[in-house]
């Protein structure tokens, strides 16, 4: 049994969850990791301040895809305050494998763009364009 | 598809490679208790003993700065500096050691160049040329020059064998150049351009052309008198030296014309509180203290290498290819990007397996110890070109084996497997 890719996360990876363009979404945020050139949306559907319904879109590796599939699932029927609490120990423990410091922000992409979407920012601080 | 392997053009005897490999400790080394299979030689090398013995022989026998103390141990320590020039000025047959300036890497010589030459003789309007298969370092350094200044960039295409587009090459400097910006050889694809050929046409059209050999002078033998270029560039720590050790070669003309590019200690000849005097080529290019051990070291490097053959290394390297491509090839799923014949390539290998991403595939085959490099290899353009986010590279040296091609074959039917394709 491989200690990385175990059943489940490539089981999120083939068939992730909640995947495709998000009718009605209220939040949007896209998010890419040029190292290895994955790119991740997130989109949010906010209803009275809770998470009506959640998608994300995307291409990777197996570990950023299986994170933000995993993510999406609990994240359904959240408050926007728990969405925008959720930390970076807490995604790494429910990803539940043993991730290597150079695969970190593989794990975080989903994260980083849900949080992105959550607070409603156009770019994370210190990641704006620059010309 | 069928792969075409031709007789490599130089015809040599094989390399010792069991002998060679005695020589690189590291090479002993386990990997989660598996044999390390050490394929990323495209990033960096490892180094033989007798590199690391010469960096320790400095320290422990005659340390000192280089180019002040009017001691014996400054005297040695500067000696074995301007030594290491002289090897690595034969190594690539420069005209004169004025020419070879000691830079921490490539990247940093193609900086000087950009800074110290870009700035003073690129204007609006001028055009630079270069390729789609340039590293970030012979790339980024002319984009933001060229915004800079108001220049234009022009960027020549490949085909679909990774073959640089010499048809879209020759008509942009039919169009006027002031700068060819050209790599050697691709580190993204194994493609050797050639080099003698453009840069002939390249200054006929009036162009000043710059060479990336970064990738080229640690596998192909390489003369710049032959190549015809104005500038070279090159990393130590390709060619079995330690990193912080390179260097920019130019011609002496072009040069001394040229402004510093760090000022400093060392730089100077003479030191008023109005005005400063330039020291001399090389040491006007070279401010503060030098990487000297590095920069010795990196002469140790060329010893090994040329007591070994830089040609030998490039047949060993090309029967590796050779031995490699039809077994990866006929791996379903596999698509192996690039040159996929031996003519005119080195030992790089680029590829992609269909449903996994190649970090998944490095991260699985480093459990079988092979190092291999995933992503984008600073070739975004090139990536781009291809249509893929990024690749699996294989890259090959003098210590490598049909075994480490047998370990690599093995880890990619192991990552199938893991992922079930």
């Amino acid at each position: 049994m491989d200690d990385m890719y175990r059943d489940y996360i490539l089981d999120h990876y083939k068939n992730p969850r909640n995947f495709g363009e998000l009718e009605g979404a209220t939040h949007t945020y896209h998010d890419s990791n040029p190292l290895c050139g994955d790119e991740m949306t997130m989109q949010l559907k906010i209803d009275d301040g809770h998470v009506d319904d959640v998608h994300f879109t995307g291409k990777g590796c197996a570990i950023s895809q299986a994170s933000a599939s995993i993510l999406t699932e609990e994240v359904k029927g959240k408050t926007l305050e728990e969405v925008k609490a959720i930390d970076r120990d807490h995604v790494l423990a429910n990803l539940g494998i043993p991730i290597s410091p150079a695969r970190i922000k593989c794990a975080l992409l989903g994260l980083k763009a849900l949080k992105g979407a959550a607070w409603g920012l156009t770019a994370w601080p210190g990641e704006e364009v620059k010309t | 598809m069928a792969v075409t392997v031709k007789t490599p053009a130089v015809k040599t005897e094989a390399l010792d490679v069991a002998r060679i490999r005695a020589d690189f400790p590291i090479l002993a080394q386990t990997v989660r208790g598996k044999p390390l299979v050490y394929l990323d030689n495209a990033a960096t090398s490892q180094k033989p003993r007798q590199v690391i013995d010469a960096m320790s022989r400095v320290f422990e026998e005659h340390n000192a700065n280089i180019h002040r103390g009017v001691y014996e141990f400054s005297e040695r320590t500067t000696a074995a500096f301007e030594e290491a020039r002289a090897k690595v000025a034969r190594f690539i047959n420069a005209p004169s050691e004025r020419e070879v300036i000691f830079v921490r890497n490539a990247t940093e010589a193609l900086n000087l160049v950009a800074y110290a030459w870009g700035r003073d003789n690129i204007k609006r309007g001028d055009r630079i040329v270069t390729t789609v298969l340039e590293h970030h370092s012979d790339f980024v350094p002319w984009q933001q020059l060229a915004t800079e200044v108001g220049a234009e960039i022009a960027v020549v295409d490949i085909d679909d064998n990774g073959r640089l587009r010499r048809d879209q090459l020759s008509a942009e400097l039919r169009k006027g150049a002031k700068l060819l910006a050209i790599t050697h050889t691709s580190n993204g694809l194994g493609t050797v351009n050639p080099v003698k050929e453009i840069a002939a046409e390249a200054r006929a059209a009036g162009a000043t052309v710059l060479v990336d050999v970064a990738q080229a002078v640690p596998h192909t033998p390489v003369d710049v008198q032959d190549l015809g270029a104005d500038f070279v560039a090159f990393s130590g720590h390709k060619m079995l030296a330690p990193p912080g050790s390179g260097g920019l070669w130019g011609r002496a003309e072009i040069l001394e014309k040229m402004r510093p590019f760090l000022y400093g200690g060392d730089m100077i000849s003479r030191v008023t509180v109005k005005l400063t005097e330039w020291n001399e080529l090389p040491w006007k290019f070279e401010a503060g203290t030098s990487s000297y051990v590095d920069a010795i070291a990196l002469g140790a490097a060329v010893d090994y290498l040329s007591d070994v053959g830089v040609a030998k290394i490039h047949a060993h390297e090309l029967s590796l290819v050779a031995y490699l491509l039809p077994r990866l090839q006929e791996i379903p799923g596999v698509t192996v990007y690039g040159p996929k014949d031996l003519e005119s390539r080195v030992g790089v290998v680029s590829f992609n397996i269909e449903g996994i991403h190649p970090h998944d595939v490095a991260t699985i085959f480093d459990r079988e110890g092979v190092c291999v490099r995933a992503g984008h290899h600073c070739n975004q353009p090139l990536m781009t070109r291809l249509g893929v986010p990024a690749t699996t590279r294989a890259s090959m040296y003098l210590y490598n084996t049909t075994d480490d091609m047998d370990a690599l074959v093995r880890a990619v039917h192991a990552a199938k497997k893991v992922f079930g394709i």
